[in-house]
């Protein structure tokens, strides 16, 4: 449903992406797994255009991307396909839980208010703050407040939703929460590519992980395949390191 | 001290004052300070947005306005315009030099309550498929503007005393009329105290306003736990 091939970007002289190849299937749940600096979150963002890679192609839908000069309106039109939920949430600040969900509805996709209400209110049920609609931002739980982000991410219906680590950004006692309705979200069959270091979310939800480094894939597979029996030194490295961090 | 001459004087000129006041000052400053917000969010946009060499405009018009005296602004425009065979009117000329100066200072508040909205938002915008202007109309201006309102309120308030400066270029407001009636009175400390007394008045009222608008303006459940 979504790849891309030999995606490369630097910042400046460092390389941060030197050749990715990806593949997401429908359905499927993928773990992005890796230390801080490998490039994971810099993929992510490749990949919704927040970031314009030096190089790559993207093929989504049956439509085939150029990712270094793709038009604003290709853009546009992936994006009205996925969604994106932030480390640091980015709730708009100005906007109640609801209005949060629905302000892209009502003011990219042209839907009525009405209509786009009655959307919103059902994305924020499913995340469990049916009672906390009217809440601005600043009023929310960190946790609370990414709930309603994959709230909006939800309401637009998107076939892939992109997590950029979604729980790093949260007190301990509030991860539980999130990684709850995220979960909830991958049983429904959504299909996700998650960049996390949640090794539990990886292991027990995902059904694929990716391994990077330096820029680099170093291993892939289904999630069993990945814990069970990972094939390169610098997995089970890493995996040795994870596991003592975990105590 | 306040012998019953003085007291007719006082008593006498507070409305030949006043209505300048209302005649002059207080539409001089509403029209320059409108003109100004125009002036100021266009050029905080274009630099919050880098658009480039309308930056680069934006940036000297900054650097030339706050860099001069504003005495001299008005002099320029209103004297010294006419050697170009532009002649304008004295009211017209204050609101040209007004409007253009507090724009530049207006530019600079605008711009960094813009840089204050955290900027992933506008990245939230666009994953919710809304453009740059959709998103900085929606979401980041209305969250920039509210954190100005205090400094812009400020700049109204310093506006209205800088009114007085145009009596150098001969508009009739409050100042002038004050001289005009120490000239033919002779009576300065009296009546310059007493025109000082009106401008308080006057800031006062703003002063209440300012924290009216600041209780009205949404403050998005910050004040509100």
């Amino acid at each position: 449903m979504l790849e891309v091939r030999d995606v490369r970007k630097s910042f400046g002289k460092l390389e941060v992406l030197s050749g990715i190849d990806l593949k997401v299937e429908k359905g499927d749940v993928v773990a992005i797994l890796g230390s801080s600096g490998s490039g994971k979150t810099t993929l992510l963002r490749c990949m919704n255009f927040l970031e314009t890679a030096d190089n790559g192609t993207m093929v989504f839908d049956g439509e085939t991307f150029q990712m270094e000069h793709i038009s604003k309106k290709e853009i546009g039109r992936i994006r009205k396909k996925t969604a994106f939920v932030f480390q640091n949430f980015n709730l708009f600040a100005n906007k109640t839980a609801l209005q949060n969900v629905t302000e892209g509805l009502i003011v990219a996709r042209k839907m009525p208010k009405a209509q786009a209400e009655e959307i919103g209110k059902k994305a924020i049920e499913k995340v469990g703050l049916g009672d906390r609609k009217s809440h601005y931002p600043h009023q929310l739980s960190g946790g609370q407040q990414q709930r309603v982000a994959i709230a909006r991410a939800l309401a637009a219906d998107p076939e892939i939703i992109f997590f950029d680590e979604p729980t790093s950004a949260l007190d301990p006692e509030l991860i539980g929460e999130v990684l709850e309705v995220m979960k909830e979200l991958a049983q429904e069959g959504m299909t996700m590519l998650v960049v996390t270091h949640e090794m539990n979310f990886a292991r027990n939800v995902s059904t694929k992980v990716v391994f990077m480094e330096h820029g680099k894939i170093v291993e892939e597979g289904s999630s069993r395949e990945f814990f069970q029996n990972p094939k390169e030194e610098r997995t089970r490295e890493f995996l040795r390191m994870a596991d003592r961090a975990r105590g | 001290m306040i012998n019953e001459r003085l007291y007719g004087i006082l008593t006498d000129s507070f409305m030949k004052i006043l209505l300048p006041g209302l005649t002059a000052t207080i539409p001089l400053t509403i029209i320059s300070f409108s003109v100004a917000m125009v002036i100021a969010v266009a050029m905080a946009l274009i630099q919050f947005a880098n658009v480039k060499v309308l930056k680069e405009l934006a940036r000297f018009y900054i650097w030339v306005i706050r860099g001069t005296p504003l005495l001299v602004q008005l002099y320029v425009i209103f004297f010294g315009l006419p050697s170009l065979g532009i002649v304008l009117d004295p009211f017209p000329s204050a609101v040209i030099v007004f409007s253009i100066n507090e724009g530049a200072y207006g530019a600079e508040i605008i711009r960094a309550a813009l840089e204050s909205v955290p900027k992933g938002q506008l990245e939230a915008g666009y994953c919710a498929g809304m453009s740059y202007l959709q998103t900085m109309r929606r979401i980041i201006l209305p969250q920039a503007l509210r954190t100005a309102f205090p400094s812009l309120s400020n700049s109204l308030i310093a506006m209205v005393k800088d009114t007085s400066l145009a009596a150098n270029i001969t508009v009739t407001e409050m100042f002038m009329a004050t001289q005009r009636i120490v000239a033919r009175t002779y009576e300065p400390l009296a009546l310059y105290i007493e025109v000082g007394v009106i401008y308080l008045m006057f800031s006062t009222v703003l002063t209440w306003l300012q924290r009216v608008g600041e209780k009205k303006l949404d403050f998005y459940g910050y004040n509100r736990r």
